[in-house]
C-alpha cells in the first residue's frame, strides 16, 4: 500500500525549510490547480511558542501600540499555557496582502502541512473573496497603518506623557465595540456634485417662486423642527460613538481625536472577523481537509501522517452536547465545516427533502462552485439562515429553549421535527448576527442650547438590559471624553417605554 | 511565497505591556504578594509565583447585555428526551443552560497570573520599605568575584602584562638572532676606523666593503624582526568566580506557644525569609532547620513550624539545646557557616533565663556567624506609646548584647521594622569584604 518513497513530501515528524517549501508547493498545486482558490500571495513565518504568546497579546497583529491591557492579556494566556490548561494555536493568520501565516516551530511536519493548507489557503481565500472583508478592510494597507498607529501613539506618549495617553486609550477601548460603522453608507458627495445639486435646488426654487409666500409671518421653528435640524447637521442618530466623539466632541485636542480614530479603525478592521467566524473557520477546515485528503490519495504523505492529521482534525471539530458538562456554546469550526460538508452532500446525493429545501443547487453535482459562492457572498447569519439543513438539525439534535423573565421554567420551543426546523434555523442564525448580539446603542441628541448634554438611547430587545455596573463605567469614560453630562436611556424597542436610565457627569481633571 | 524564520527576533515583545500592567495594578499586586507569602515556603520565595488580584483597577468595561434580565432563547445540540412544549426547571445560575451567553456572565472577580522571580522579589522587598542598596543586594543574581587566571593572548590594553610580554619578545629576538644595538655599533665603529685611514691598503678596502655589506644586512634584519611583535603580547586573564564557595545552615527558632498569634508569626516568617535571601546571596548551598519550642523543643518541617500551634509553657533553653544537638549531629561548625534566627514574643520561665543566657553566650555564639533575636509583638495600640515593658527574655539577652557584634536583637511591631535588624549584618559584611 505504501507509496514509493520518492513521492513522499517528508517522512517522520521533523521538518526543515526545504520540507516546508515542498509542502507548500504540493498544497499550492492542489489548492490553486484543483480547487481553483483565489488567494493573496503568501508569507509564512516560523515563530517560537513565546512569540506566539506575544502575538496573542496584541490581538494577533505583528505590530501594535503599547497598552497595559495587552500585558494583562499576555499574563492571563501565559498562566493558562503554563498550567497546561490551554495549548497554543498551531497557527495564526493575518488578513493582509501578502497574507502572513505564523507557524510554530514545535509543530510536526504533518501539523505544518495542516497549518499551511488551513491558513495559507483556506483563510487566505476567504479573506480575499468574502464580501464583508472586501467591503470593510484594506488588506494591503493594514500593516502600514498599524505601524503608523504605533509610531503615532509612541510620539504622543513622548510629548504628552504616558499617563495622559493611557487615559485616552482606556476610554477609547471601553467604547471600541461602539466604534464601528455597521452599515455601509452613501459615499460622501464630492464638491462638484455638491455644487451641481445646490444649483439645481436654486433653479427649482426660482422656477417655483411665488411672492405670496413672503407675506406669511416668520414663525420660530418648533422644538421638533429645531431638533430635526440639529440632528441632521450632526449626523444623528449615530451608532458609532467613537466616530461621533472624534468629529464632534467639543473639548478634545487634536491628538486625542487621532487616537480615537486609530482605535475605531482597528475595531472596524476586526469587525468582519467577528461576523464571519463560523464561515471563516469552516472554509479553512474544509480546504485543509480536502487538500490533505488529496495529498494522501496521491501518496504524498504516509498513512501515519494522515492518521496524525485526522486526530487533530477531529479534535478541532469536537462539539460537546449541552449536557456533557463541557458545553460552552457552538464550536464554530464544527458548525461551519458541518454545513459545508452537508452542502457537498446535497450537491452530490440529495434526498427528496433536500430537493424541497435547496431547490437551487440540490443535485447540481458541482459543490465547489456552490461553496465558493457561499464563501464570497454570505456572512455567518445569512449563511446559517440559508444553508442549515433539516438533515443537520436532526444529526446534531438541535433544540430551542425559550427562557422568559417571568417564568420559573424554560420551555422547549422547537426540536428536530418538521415544525421545528425553520424556527431553530432562524434562531441559530440570529445568534450569529453580531449586530444582534451587541447592544444597540445610539447617540440621539445633543442639547446645544444649554449645557451640552449628550443623549444616548439603548434600544432594548427582549427586555435584556445592560449590565449595570459596567454600563456605568463605560458611560463614565464616555462622559470624560465628551466633557459634559451624558444621559443614557434604555428604551424598549417594541413599545418605546423607558426601562432604565443613567446620567453621568464627567470627572474633573481627567481630560479637562 | 516566502518563508521567514522569526525565531531569532528579539524576545520579550510583550515586556513593556507587562510592565505597564504591573505598574497599573501595583497596589493590588503588592497586596497579593504579601498574601501569597503565607502560602509560600521560605525556599520558594525565590521562584516565580502565581498571584491573584481583584479586578478592581484593571477591568476593561464594555457595554454588555445583562445575563439575568429579559427574555432569551437558546439553541443547543444533543437533545435526547425533549419534545416541543416540555417545560424544564430553570437550571441554577440563571442563564438557562448556558447557551450563547455562556462566558459573558458577570465576569470573574479574580485575575490570576504568574510573576517572574525578579518581579516577585521586587514587590516583596518594596513592601518592606527596604533601602535601595539593600534591595539591590538581595535581588541581584549571583554575586561573582574576579580572580586572576593565567595569561591570554588577547585583552584590553589595561590588562597588558608588561613583564610577560617583554620576556616573550626577548626570547623571540634571541631565537631569531635579531642584531643587537651593541653589535651594530661595533660594526659602525669598525667601519669608521677603516674609513678614517688616509691610505687604506687593498685588504682594508676589501674588509670595508665586506663590513658595509654586513651592516646593510644587519640593519635590514633589524627592521624585519621587530623589537616587540603582536605575537609577544600577553594579557592578564581574569575569571569570574562565585564566592564564597561554601555552605551555610540557618536555624529558625520560634516560640509556638499559644501566646504567639498570626500577626506575630507572619512577622517571624518575613524575618526568616529575609535572612534566607541574604544568606543565599553569600553561600552556594544553604539549608534551613526549623525548631519550634514550647517548654520542650523539636525539629519540624516548615509546614508544621508555621501552621500548627502547641500548648504549654515556654522554655527557650530547650530550643537552644535542640539546636546544639542538631549541630553536633549534622552540621559541624568546621564545615558549615551557622546562622541563628530566633523569634519569640519574649515569654520565658524566669528560672530558665540563666540557663538560656549561658547556652547562648558560651555554646552558641562561639560557633555561629550571626545570631539574631527578634521579639515580635502586636502593633502598638494607639493610646499606649510609652516605654514598653521589657520582657523576660529581652532582659536576659540584653546582657549578651555587646559581645563580639555577632548578636543582634530587635523589637518589631510591623513589617517595616524588620529590615533594620539586618543593617548590622550588611555593614559587617561589607567591612570584611574590604578587608580581604
Amino acid at each position: 500500500m505504501n507509496a514509493p518513497a520518492s513521492t513522499l513530501l517528508y517522512s517522520g515528524s521533523d521538518w526543515n525549510f526545504d520540507t516546508l517549501q515542498r509542502i507548500y508547493d504540493a498544497c499550492e498545486t492542489i489548492a490553486i490547480g484543483e480547487l481553483d482558490l483565489n488567494v493573496y500571495p503568501n508569507r509564512i513565518e516560523v515563530i517560537t511558542s513565546e512569540q506566539m504568546l506575544d502575538a496573542y497579546a496584541s490581538t494577533g497583529m505583528p505590530i501594535f501600540y503599547k497598552h497595559w491591557s495587552f500585558g494583562k492579556q499576555f499574563l492571563a494566556n501565559d498562566l493558562l499555557y503554563r498550567k497546561g490548561l490551554r495549548g497554543l494555536a498551531y497557527e495564526l493568520v493575518i488578513n493582509s496582502d501578502p497574507c502572513i501565516s505564523y507557524v510554530m516551530e514545535e509543530n510536526s511536519a504533518t501539523m505544518q502541512t495542516l497549518v499551511i493548507a488551513h491558513a495559507a489557503f483556506g483563510h487566505n481565500h476567504f479573506f480575499k473573496n468574502n464580501y464583508v472583508f472586501r467591503q470593510w478592510t484594506d488588506a494591503e494597507g493594514i500593516l502600514d497603518y498599524l505601524e503608523f498607529a504605533r509610531h503615532y501613539i509612541a510620539r504622543c506618549e513622548e510629548r504628552h506623557g504616558q499617563a495622559e495617553v493611557e487615559r485616552v486609550l482606556d476610554s477609547a477601548h471601553a467604547l471600541m465595540q461602539q466604534g464601528i460603522h455597521r452599515y455601509p453608507r452613501a459615499a460622501p458627495l464630492n464638491l462638484n456634485a455638491e455644487r451641481r445639486r445646490e444649483e439645481e435646488r436654486r433653479a427649482y426654487e426660482e422656477s417655483n417662486y411665488n411672492a405670496l409666500w413672503r407675506t406669511l409671518p416668520n414663525k420660530k421653528p418648533t422644538h421638533r423642527e429645531s431638533r430635526d435640524m440639529r440632528q441632521k447637521s450632526l449626523g444623528l442618530p449615530q451608532e458609532n460613538l467613537l466616530y461621533f466623539l472624534e468629529k464632534s466632541a467639543p473639548r478634545l485636542r487634536g491628538w486625542q481625536r487621532e487616537i480615537l480614530r486609530i482605535v475605531r479603525l482597528i475595531a472596524q478592521y476586526f469587525y468582519p472577523q467577528r461576523q464571519t467566524k463560523v464561515m471563516n473557520e469552516g472554509c479553512a477546515v474544509w480546504v485543509h481537509y480536502n487538500i490533505l485528503k488529496r495529498l494522501h490519495e496521491t501518496g504524498q504523505i504516509t498513512e501515519g501522517a494522515f492518521l496524525e492529521f485526522l486526530h487533530s482534525h477531529s479534535n478541532v471539530l469536537y462539539q460537546p452536547t449541552y449536557d456533557s458538562g463541557h458545553y460552552s456554546g457552538h464550536n464554530p469550526y464544527a458548525l461551519g465545516f458541518g454545513i459545508m460538508e452537508d452542502i457537498e452532500r446535497i450537491c452530490r446525493d440529495p434526498s427528496d427533502e433536500d430537493r424541497r429545501w435547496f431547490a437551487e443547487f440540490a443535485g447540481c453535482g458541482d459543490p465547489l462552485n456552490v461553496l465558493k459562492d457561499a464563501w464570497a457572498n454570505y456572512r455567518d447569519e445569512s449563511f446559517i439562515a440559508q444553508f442549515l439543513s433539516p438533515h443537520l438539525i436532526r444529526k446534531w439534535r438541535l433544540f430551542k429553549l425559550d427562557d422568559r423573565e417571568k417564568d420559573d421554567e424554560v420551555e422547549v420551543a422547537a426540536i428536530h421535527d418538521e415544525q421545528g426546523y425553520q424556527e431553530i434555523r432562524r434562531t441559530l442564525a440570529r445568534h450569529h448576527d453580531v449586530a444582534g448580539i451587541d447592544p444597540d446603542i445610539q447617540i440621539v441628541d445633543v442639547d446645544f442650547d444649554s449645557d451640552r448634554k449628550l443623549m444616548l438611547e439603548h434600544n432594548v430587545r427582549d427586555r435584556v438590559l445592560l449590565q449595570r455596573e459596567e454600563a456605568r463605567q463605560v458611560l463614565q469614560h464616555l462622559a470624560d471624553l465628551w466633557g459634559y453630562q451624558v444621559i443614557l436611556t434604555e428604551v424598549d424597542a417594541a413599545d418605546r417605554k423607558t426601562l432604565n436610565s443613567y446620567a453621568i457627569d464627567p470627572r474633573p481633571g481627567i481630560f479637562y | 511565497m516566502h518563508i521567514i524564520d522569526r525565531r531569532l527576533n528579539p524576545r520579550g515583545k510583550s515586556l513593556v505591556n507587562r510592565q505597564r500592567f504591573l505598574r497599573r495594578a501595583r497596589d493590588s499586586v503588592r497586596g497579593a504578594v504579601r498574601d501569597s507569602l503565607t502560602s509560600r515556603k521560605i525556599r520558594e520565595v525565590e521562584s516565580e509565583g502565581e498571584v491573584s488580584i481583584k479586578t478592581g483597577g484593571i477591568n476593561e468595561p464594555t457595554f454588555r447585555r445583562d445575563s439575568h434580565s429579559g427574555n432569551r432563547d437558546h439553541v443547543l445540540p444533543g437533545n435526547r428526551v425533549f419534545r416541543t412544549g416540555d417545560r424544564i426547571k430553570r437550571p441554577p445560575g440563571g442563564s438557562g443552560g448556558g447557551g450563547d451567553e455562556a462566558g459573558t456572565g458577570d465576569g470573574e472577580d479574580e485575575f490570576r497570573f504568574v510573576l517572574s522571580r525578579e518581579e516577585f522579589l521586587d514587590l516583596f522587598l518594596e513592601d518592606l520599605e527596604l533601602p535601595d542598596l539593600a534591595k539591590r543586594r538581595l535581588t541581584g543574581s549571583d554575586s561573582f568575584d574576579i580572580r586572576r587566571a593565567g595569561y591570554t593572548t588577547s585583552g584590553s590594553p589595561s590588562s597588558l602584562s608588561v613583564p610577560r610580554t617583554m620576556r616573550n619578545a626577548m626570547s623571540r629576538r634571541l631565537a631569531l638572532r635579531r642584531p643587537t644595538t651593541a653589535e651594530i655599533e661595533e660594526l659602525e665603529k669598525d667601519i669608521a676606523r677603516l674609513e678614517a685611514k688616509t691610505r687604506p691598503t687593498e685588504k682594508d678596502r676589501a674588509t670595508l666593503d665586506a663590513l658595509r655589506e654586513r651592516l646593510v644586512v644587519l640593519n635590514r634584519r633589524r627592521t624585519l624582526i621587530s623589537y616587540i611583535d603582536p605575537i609577544d603580547l600577553r594579557y592578564r586573564r581574569f575569571e569570574q568566580e562565585r564566592r564564597p564557595i561554601s555552605q551555610a545552615v540557618i536555624f529558625c527558632l520560634m516560640d509556638v506557644s499559644g501566646s504567639m498569634n498570626e500577626h506575630m508569626k507572619e512577622l517571624a516568617k518575613i524575618f526568616f525569609i529575609l535572612l534566607y535571601l541574604f544568606v543565599t546571596r553569600c553561600y552556594r548551598h544553604v539549608e534551613i532547620v526549623f525548631i519550634r519550642h514550647t517548654d520542650s523543643a523539636q525539629e519540624v518541617d516548615e509546614e508544621t513550624f508555621f501552621y500548627s500551634t502547641e500548648t504549654g509553657g515556654t522554655r527557650v533553653s530547650s530550643a537552644l539545646e535542640e539546636m546544639l544537638a542538631v549541630v553536633k549531629d549534622r552540621y559541624s561548625p568546621l564545615d558549615w557557616n551557622i546562622y541563628l534566627a530566633q523569634a519569640s514574643d519574649g515569654d520565658n520561665f524566669t528560672r530558665d533565663n540563666p540557663q538560656t543566657t549561658a547556652l547562648m553566650r558560651d555554646e552558641i555564639l562561639p560557633i555561629v556567624q550571626y545570631a539574631a533575636y527578634l521579639e515580635v509583638s502586636n502593633p502598638p495600640s494607639s493610646g499606649v506609646t510609652g516605654e514598653e515593658r521589657a520582657t523576660n527574655l529581652w532582659q536576659a539577652y540584653a546582657e549578651i548584647g555587646g559581645s563580639g557584634g555577632k548578636f543582634a536583637m530587635r523589637r518589631v511591631h510591623s513589617r517595616k521594622d524588620i529590615y533594620p535588624v539586618f543593617r548590622d549584618l550588611f555593614s559587617r559584611r561589607s567591612a570584611t569584604a574590604r578587608a580581604s
